[in-house]
């Protein structure tokens, strides 16, 4: 197993040390905060040849991705990172590399949407974006940022996949926070994420015709090859993290567990908050209650085998949503209850929309969230509509 | 145009091999399928074509068939510079890391209309066209957004009828005058800049000769008539083309390097309404609009011998 060294990194220079160390050859991204550290850095190192690419200083967040389709379409190992507003100007664009089967990654430093301006941390942004078919992870700190980057690679250009793949990190908490973390010498990384060697690639040697129109009587069909495909891929999701974990003694999981073990209730929380989440828990455990937390790791393709046992034996589940969907709650927690509709035995579902905009999320306000949760379930029972509470308002 | 000696033999010249293959969906008569059809003559097999959205495209990419003998890649409307900067910034770097032979010097060349190139493909022209990338655009011109049908774009000419802007009680058809996208281009100090039209083969495959072999952005506008969205009998494409140009209404002529020179020079123009009279678009222009387009374009032209260094 390789040992690496200890270093205290921003979450966006960790992201940066992994694209430098996954040595990628197109870089094209537009600033935005709070994902600018990234973008920096990484110019920065093309600048001191400490990183060989060509770094496009492209106009816009949909330039951004376009040339990212492009240059991995030609044959390049490519990189483009965005947040928020940044995410959403690059909307229509994401669709074409996962339809057009492209491994382009990218790291989100999550940010909440306008209106009104905000540049701080939710999930608003990555909420928007469920359905692109890209593969999607969380990291939760920096050491995660850099791991699920890295791996991000492997899977995304792995001949069996050969989908794009998204790494979120959540804004300021991770990007421009500093946190100890293991960073493995260069030599330990290579050899871990082969050559990008796509079967189809825009060369004059063997021409072929990309992107091509396609009306009713195929475009169905083309869908569906798309996700059976994609569905397919969590095999090799699973393979390259267990990979991952033998070579460096981290292991990853779609759906990670703490404290579990005989837990009655369970957390649900994605993001940095999880850390948080993990010393209410801690607090819950030491005054004698039955808690746990779990998180979502890999978020696209949904991870319904793992996630439905994970939740088996639990009697509520807390969700946290750190994004509301107007009109309908919670987002997550929309996906959770549906992936349990059809369980024989489930959980009670209890969902919470809280930290929006960046706004703080308390250890005790997890303690609360678990408390209310077990009142509304009382409440259901009496056949009360309970509504989705937004936590931390100052009414 | 006097014939000079040697013109006979110039089409021997070129290539008989069809790069857009025939048996696309384009309307008869359709000068952006002809101007296409020669652009790839002139660039030959050694390129990669990124196209926009558009009549081309579909044309030319129905699955399972394609029209394309040469790699090339379509994804949305507005982005064929942005993909293109991504393909040839990929080139840069593989050649560069040894991963692809510096011999291979491939070509990346972008297609699209007026629409993608004028109004929304703007923004990502005119990013390219600064951070300097190696590359020939091609701007396909048919004064619309033909393949939606026939809506204005900021190319279609002043008075002429589209679906967006028509003639009505209170219209004239378009109200504002053809945004000068050469000139754009020409601003952003661009090695090659060119006008060119089909009606004038030869001098339109030197144009995309010039620029593909010209290092950095090389712009090239192509006067692409369509019979369906002008209105106009499908037989007379070419000789649209031609009167364009012997009328000053599309005048030909290269900047390199800042420098202009004509193509061809008309020191005494047809009158416009020569060019006009057979398009139903602009049918309904009255003699003061007409008047109106006939000043504006002898002082555009003038302004262009100008700039040439013509007398």
């Amino acid at each position: 197993m390789k040992k690496g060294k200890i270093v205290g990194l921003e979450g966006s220079f960790a992201v940066s040390e992994a694209v430098r160390m996954a040595n990628a050859d197109v870089i094209a991204a537009y600033p935005i905060t709070p994902q600018t550290h990234i973008v920096e850095r990484l110019s920065e190192m093309v600048a001191d040849g400490e990183l060989d690419a060509e770094f496009i200083c492209v106009e816009s967040e949909h330039t951004a991705m376009s040339a990212c389709v492009g240059a991995s379409a030609a044959g390049a190992r490519v990189f483009t990172c965005t947040a928020g507003q940044g995410l959403e100007l690059m909307h229509e664009v994401l669709y074409i590399p996962s339809s057009m089967r492209l491994p382009v990654v990218a790291v989100i430093a999550n940010r909440a949407l306008s209106a009104p301006l905000t540049v701080w941390c939710d999930h608003s942004d990555m909420m928007a974006i469920r359905d692109i078919g890209w593969i999607q992870t969380l990291a939760e700190n920096n050491q995660q940022a850099f791991d699920l980057t890295l791996c991000a690679y492997r899977i995304a250009e792995d001949r069996e996949v050969l989908f794009p793949a998204m790494v979120h990190i959540d804004g300021f908490y991770l990007s421009h926070v500093i946190e100890d973390m293991t960073l493995p010498e260069d030599e330990e990384v290579a050899g871990f994420i082969p050559e990008y060697e796509h079967p189809f690639t825009l060369d004059p040697d063997k021409p072929v015709s990309m992107g091509c129109y396609g009306p009713p009587f195929i475009y169905p069909e083309t869908k569906k090859a798309q996700e059976v495909a994609f569905e397919n891929t969590i095999p090799k999701i699973l393979e390259t993290w267990k990979e991952f974990g033998d070579l460096f003694g981290r292991y990853y999981a779609p759906v990670e567990k703490y404290r579990m073990e005989d837990a009655k209730i369970a957390l649900l929380t994605m993001g940095s908050c999880s850390e948080t989440a993990m010393l209410a828990i801690d607090e819950l455990r030491a005054k004698g209650e039955d808690v746990g937390l779990i998180r979502l790791r890999l978020w696209r393709p949904f991870p319904f085998k793992e996630f439905r046992e994970a939740v088996k034996d639990v009697e509520v589940l807390v969700v946290l949503d750190r994004c509301v969907s107007f009109g309908m709650g919670g987002p997550v927690c929309s996906e959770v209850k549906s992936a349990l509709y059809d369980q024989r035995k489930k959980p009670n579902v209890v969902g919470f929309i809280g930290g929006l905009g960046g706004r703080d999320i308390l250890v005790e306000e997890f303690e609360y969230l678990i408390r209310s949760a077990l009142e509304k379930v009382k409440a259901i029972e009496r056949g009360e509509e309970i509504k989705m509470e937004m936590i931390g308002i100052r009414e | 145009m006097e014939k000079e000696e040697g013109d006979l033999f110039v089409p021997r010249l070129v290539t008989t091999e069809e790069i857009f293959a025939p048996g696309h969906r384009a309307c008869i008569g359709c000068g952006e399928a002809l101007a296409v059809r020669l652009v790839c003559k002139a660039l030959g097999k050694n390129v990669i074509i990124v196209t926009a959205t558009g009549c081309i495209e579909i044309i030319s990419s129905l699955i399972p068939q394609t029209s394309w003998c040469v790699p090339w890649i379509h994804t949305l409307f507005e982005n064929v510079a942005a993909v293109m900067s991504g393909i040839e910034s990929a080139y840069k770097a593989r050649v560069r890391k040894g991963k692809i032979p510096q011999a291979k010097e491939v070509k990346f060349v972008g297609f699209g209309g007026d629409g993608a190139t004028t109004d929304i493909g703007l923004q990502a022209l005119s990013g390219a066209m600064e951070r300097g990338h190696d590359f020939l655009y091609c701007c396909f011109d048919n004064e619309a957004y033909m393949n939606t049908g026939i809506q204005r774009s900021s190319s279609t000419p002043y008075g002429a009828w589209t679906t967006t802007a028509p003639v009505g009680k209170k219209s004239i058809g378009q109200a504002t005058w053809k945004k000068n996208m050469p000139e754009i281009a020409v601003a952003h100090a661009i090695p090659y800049v060119a006008t060119a039209c089909p009606s004038y083969p030869f001098d339109l495959m030197d144009k995309v000769k010039k620029g593909v072999e010209m290092e950095g952005p090389a712009y090239v506008h192509i006067f692409s008539p369509c019979p369906t969205g002008w209105r106009y009998p499908t037989n007379l494409t070419i000789e649209m083309g031609r009167l364009a140009v012997e009328t000053g209404v599309f005048p030909l002529y290269e900047v390199v390097n800042g420098e202009y020179r004509l193509s061809f020079d008309f020191p005494e123009l047809k009158p416009v309404s020569e060019y006009m009279k057979e398009q139903r678009r602009f049918r309904h222009l009255t003699e003061d609009i007409i008047e109106k387009i006939q000043a504006r374009v002898e002082k555009e032209y003038l302004k262009l011998r100008e700039k040439a260094g013509v007398k």
